[in-house]
């Protein structure tokens, strides 16, 4: 995958609240799938399917433990998401910030024509 | 109590993303703001690029143009038409970079809400495809993709993406 199919399955991922809340649990460390199906009302094969999406995102993966295959958080590809939504902030940060200046000019022309007119 | 100022970025499915800020100004103000060319001129456009040409028919089916310049001598020129005008309080509009045209068009609606004098704005855009928004932002700013991978915490937070 190049960075923007792989852009695209994070966020096609991370649409899931079942899947953040797998990701919010594995970021305190490996878990295997039925602990991490408990909290869930859900059966097994449906936190499954979760876990398939997040894999082939690759958000997690299955440790080598092949008795339990705990699952594990995979930060590269959520970082540079993270990295990307940083990025649009930044152009427009800077923007709104002008902004701000420009609205306290237009504010303060409105008070002193409302004033003249009195 | 000083609420404005905080631009919170957060993605909505896997297409949209929802941009939130609080500005200190009545709504009609925000709208001029954001329509008028020779205002727009004063504050569009990332760190270190003016917006030097602006041309903007503000009425349903009108078009708008900006052309930007930045550092570098890079020039950046976008162009869309105005679908929905409702002055002071909402505004629908398609979005395109020349530079990326044949990826199609965004469609941006914005919303103003006012409360106590102070302006909310929502803007929602739903792009084409985030292939257009990266190549637009990796060429508009020197943005180093942040390879920091310690800060899980802080990732897993700023990912959290509405529901």
């Amino acid at each position: 995958m190049n960075r923007s199919d792989r852009l695209d399955a994070t966020f096609a991922a991370l649409a899931d609240p079942t899947r953040r809340a797998i990701l919010a649990r594995l970021a305190l460390g490996e878990t295997s799938v039925s602990e991490l199906a408990r909290p869930f009302a859900m059966s097994q094969p449906a936190i499954s399917k979760h876990l398939k999406v997040l894999e082939r995102a690759g958000l997690i993966s299955s440790a080598q433990d092949a008795q339990r295959r705990p699952r594990r958080i995979e930060a590269k590809p959520l970082a540079e998401a993270s990295g990307w939504l940083d990025g649009y902030r930044e152009f427009w940060e800077a923007s709104y910030e002008r902004l701000d200046a420009l609205l306290d000019e237009l504010k303060t022309h409105r008070k002193n024509r409302a004033k003249s007119r009195r | 109590m000083k609420n404005t100022g905080t631009l919170k970025v957060v993605t909505q499915g896997d297409r949209e993303i929802v941009m939130t800020r609080v500005f200190d100004a009545p709504r009609d103000l925000v709208f001029d703001a954001l329509t008028k060319p020779e205002l727009l001129k004063r504050w569009f456009g990332p760190h270190g690029w003016t917006l030097t040409e602006c041309e903007v028919d503000l009425r349903v089916g009108g078009a708008w143009r900006f052309f930007s310049h930045g550092p570098g001598g890079r020039t950046m020129g976008m162009r869309g038409v105005y679908r929905e005008i409702a002055r002071p309080e909402r505004i629908q509009y398609t979005e395109s970079f020349d530079e990326f045209a044949q990826h199609g068009s965004a469609l941006i609606t914005t919303t103003l809400v006012e409360h106590n004098g102070k302006t909310t704005l929502t803007c929602v855009s739903l792009a084409p495809s985030l292939e257009v928004r990266d190549a637009v932002i990796q060429s508009g700013m020197e943005h180093g993709a942040a390879e920091t991978y310690d800060r899980l915490a802080g990732v897993l937070e700023a990912l959290r993406v509405r529901a």
